[in-house]
């Protein structure tokens, strides 16, 4: 009998012949997110993959809840699929289960896919039941509703587990392609990334800072989220992108009215170039239709005009109340609600503009040095890591 | 690059006497002052002196020192301790107090107790005709800074005592003073005795000590209600085991400066009056700091069309670091109360900064940085940006 933790994945067992590459990927992000762990083995099994916590198996079962891709998660007792030992296995279970209460209602519910073995499976759970009564007098059993559900289930060996986890879902990292997300440090951008993260994207965020219009602390507390996504994203590194000289650039030469959205598109114009320097396919922002001046749909018009790669928003048709719940379920909202003045303030228009034109959006950036300003920033833009800074 | 740091009024560097005095406590004689055995003594002595250190330039018994936590907790201390055994108590303060006197305050009045907070002229000095209309035989306590911590203004406290003494000629009945003097000790004269003050703050990092401890001079004879019990430590008025660490850091640094003070006080305001000059034909500049009546160290001015924010940090590039107000509050977009007190617009008190010199303030030091000041105001006021 020994000790292992199920990994249960749904959606990509789906995914026909691509299936073997979800499941390798899935595998590698497990011992990713375990590293650090001492002693700690990942095993594919068919349509589950087994971890063998050597310790702690509750930092085991949390680090594996938050890799996407998993569906559902249970510390199980392993055994052979000798009569005895799934007793035995059945009899520690139960007994964990209570955690030293006298009784409960309970149900044994077994799934079988092993042919060899001897028992169909409800006589093996009226087998398992009747021998659990007698080992725990206190237990009665109930169908409906049961407060311990034993499952036992019968493969080349047998796995017996009373607790099942939801994990997060969604698919494994790095299956859904490259992209660069624009992480503000609002309450928006980190749900948006952590949503596309979720349908398999690799995110390589990257924050425009303003120093001396922002403080250092509010980078810090970019990084800060960086680092409270990572279990997710598996991403430890931020693309710092020094924004200062192009906020007076743009606040020198163009109409105030359109300084956002001509900010907006010279970050788009740095993300793509960034986005072709790491093999990116794609930008993602946390936009959200009608939220602010610069996210009606003729705003995001001429934002996007600039770059060819798509621009993903997660967010374009949800609520702020919605955004915000999610924020606080995946604990970003905390880190981002925290104070840090912003001065970026300083460079929002009075008025700005809320239906532009291409042309007239064109017509203002005339006079700003656009690709002097992009290489720029480009080229002074650093990957900052939560502990150590690394020029890009 | 250089630093020239020039926000000693948010914390000072320790000086090196303080650092080996924290060293030695923690190595040395590291037993609890409480125990009966040799050891106890042995740290009980090093709290003594480091009392006794204290004492001498305020020129009280070491006894009436008692250690806190910090400027915070000693001023929390005196005004609730004042207040918490005293049925309908009253209480005075002013406008341009630290906040951790004003929300005491605004703390007590949200519990019922009658608070009075006076204000102050455009120069930040309390309006004595508005405290003496709200000092009253049955006030608990008045509790008046020393020095204003954001602009350096010296308080009339000479005056403040007149009106305690009107009160107690009239009724027999006299308040308690309390007066924050964390940022006037070792800068100015602090003597509780001549000057009658019966509860005052001070705090060890402002002086060259370590943070996390700071003392409340307590007068023989004023009873205080203690704030934490469990414990007889301290008079059972501050129990838990002393910061013996921390206290001897404190009472290092302020041995190391008792001779000196005045002299160094003396050069740091003629370079604060320097400084002052340098910066005087920035045009659109509003001294916040009155040419008399002021802390030596401090010197405060509003900025037209720069933000404060943008200032220190724009500042901060060319390795000079000043603050915009209290460090305390800098972190949050909130217009300094000092300066709306004082009757500076919501506008001139967001295009403020603080500059404060320290004991190691070179006269290089000063005119580098009042060069970068310049460079930067102008620079940044050739952003077009909102302002």
């Amino acid at each position: 009998m020994e000790e292992v933790v199920l990994v249960r994945y749904g959606e990509i067992g789906l995914k026909g012949r691509n299936r073997a590459f979800f499941v390798r990927r899935l595998e590698e992000n497990l011992r990713r997110a375990l590293e650090g762990l001492e002693g700690v083995v990942v095993e594919n099994r068919f349509d589950r993959l087994v971890v063998r916590p050597a310790s702690s198996p509750q930092e085991v079962v949390e680090r594996i809840r938050r890799t996407f891709g998993v569906v559902s998660v249970s510390p199980a007792l392993r055994t052979s699929v000798a009569l005895e030992s799934i007793e035995r296995a059945a009899e520690e279970a139960m007994a964990r289960a209570l955690m030293g209460k006298s009784g409960a209602t309970f149900r044994v519910s077994v799934h079988r896919t092993n042919p060899r073995f001897p028992m169909r499976s409800m006589d093996l759970e009226r087998h398992l039941g009747s021998l659990l009564q007698a080992r725990f007098p206190g237990l009665v059993a109930r169908m409906k509703d049961p407060e311990i559900e034993l499952a036992v289930e019968v493969r080349e060996e047998a796995y017996v587990y009373t607790e099942v986890w939801p994990g997060w879902g969604g698919l494994p990292v790095g299956t859904g392609g490259r992209a660069v997300g624009l992480l503000s440090g609002g309450i928006d951008s980190p749900v948006a990334l952590w949503m596309m993260a979720r349908r398999g994207m690799e995110i390589e965020p990257v924050h425009f800072h303003a120093f001396p219009f922002t403080s250092e602390r509010s980078k810090e507390k970019v990084v800060a989220i960086v680092e409270h996504l990572r279990p997710w994203t598996g991403q430890d590194g931020l693309h710092v992108v020094p924004f200062a000289e192009v906020q007076r650039a743009i606040a020198a030469s163009v109409s105030e009215p359109l300084w956002t959205l001509v900010m907006r598109r010279m970050m788009m114009r740095v993300c793509e170039r960034i986005a072709h320097r790491i093999g990116a396919r794609a930008l993602v922002t946390g936009e959200s239709l009608g939220q602010v001046a610069s996210q009606t749909v003729e705003a995001l018009h001429v934002i996007e005009a600039v770059t060819q790669l798509p621009v993903l928003r997660p967010l374009i048709g949800l609520d702020k109340q919605e955004i915000v719940r999610r924020a606080q379920e995946i604990g970003t909202y905390e880190l981002s609600v925290l104070p840090y003045e912003d001065c970026c303030t300083l460079f929002v228009p009075r008025h700005p503009r809320t239906r532009p034109t291409l042309d007239e959006v064109e017509q203002a950036e005339a006079q700003l040095p656009v690709e002097a300003l992009v290489a720029q920033a480009v080229e002074q833009t650093e990957v900052v890591r939560s502990k150590e800074t690394v020029t890009a | 690059m250089n630093r020239i740091y020039l926000d000693h009024s948010a914390t000072t560097r320790p000086l090196p006497e303080a650092v080996e005095a924290v060293v030695h406590a923690l190595t040395g004689p590291w037993g609890n002052p409480s125990s009966l055995h040799r050891m106890g003594i042995e740290a009980e002595r090093l709290l003594y002196e480091a009392r006794a250190h204290i004492a001498a330039p305020l020129g009280v018994d070491p006894a009436e020192i008692l250690f806190t936590s910090g400027g915070t907790e000693a001023n929390n201390l005196a005004l609730w301790g004042a207040v918490l055994d005293r049925p309908n108590p009253h209480v005075v303060t002013t406008a341009i107090e630290h906040s951790s006197v004003l929300e005491v305050a605004r703390r007590m009045r949200d519990r019922g107790v009658r608070v009075d907070i006076a204000p102050v002229d455009r120069e930040g000095f309390v309006r004595l005709d508005a405290l003496r209309e709200v000092v009253r035989p049955d006030t608990a306590v008045v509790s008046v800074m020393l020095v204003n911590n954001e602009v350096g203004t010296l308080q009339p406290l000479e005056e403040v005592v007149r009106i305690l003494d009107e009160v107690e000629a009239r009724s027999g009945r006299r308040p308690l003073l309390h007066v924050d003097a964390v940022q006037a000790f070792l800068k100015v004269e602090v003597r509780p005795r001549t000057q009658r003050f019966d509860l005052v703050t001070l705090s060890g990092h402002k002086v060259g000590g370590p943070k996390g401890i700071g003392a409340l001079y307590v007068r023989r004879g004023v009873r205080l209600a203690p704030l934490l019990v469990g414990g007889d430590q301290q008079r059972g008025l501050r129990p838990g085991t002393e910061n013996v660490p921390g206290a001897a850091g404190f009472g290092a640094a302020v041995q190391a400066q008792h001779r000196t003070w005045p002299q160094t006080s003396e050069r740091m305001r003629a370079l604060r009056d320097l400084l002052r000059d340098l910066l005087a034909d920035i045009p659109e500049l509003v001294p916040n700091t009155p040419a008399h009546c002021t802390a030596p160290h401090i010197l405060n001015v509003t900025l037209r069309g720069v933000r404060g924010e943008v200032l220190v940090h724009r500042l901060e590039q060319e390795g000079v670091f000043v603050s915009t107000g209290s460090a305390c509050h800098s972190r949050k977009a909130r217009p300094s109360h000092v300066l709306l007190a004082m009757g500076r617009t919501e506008e001139e008190a967001m295009s403020s900064i603080r500059v404060s010199l320290g004991a190691e303030t070179t006269e290089e030091e000063v005119r580098t940085a009042a060069q970068a000041i310049h460079r930067a105001v102008e620079e940044l006021r050739a952003v077009p940006a909102r302002r």
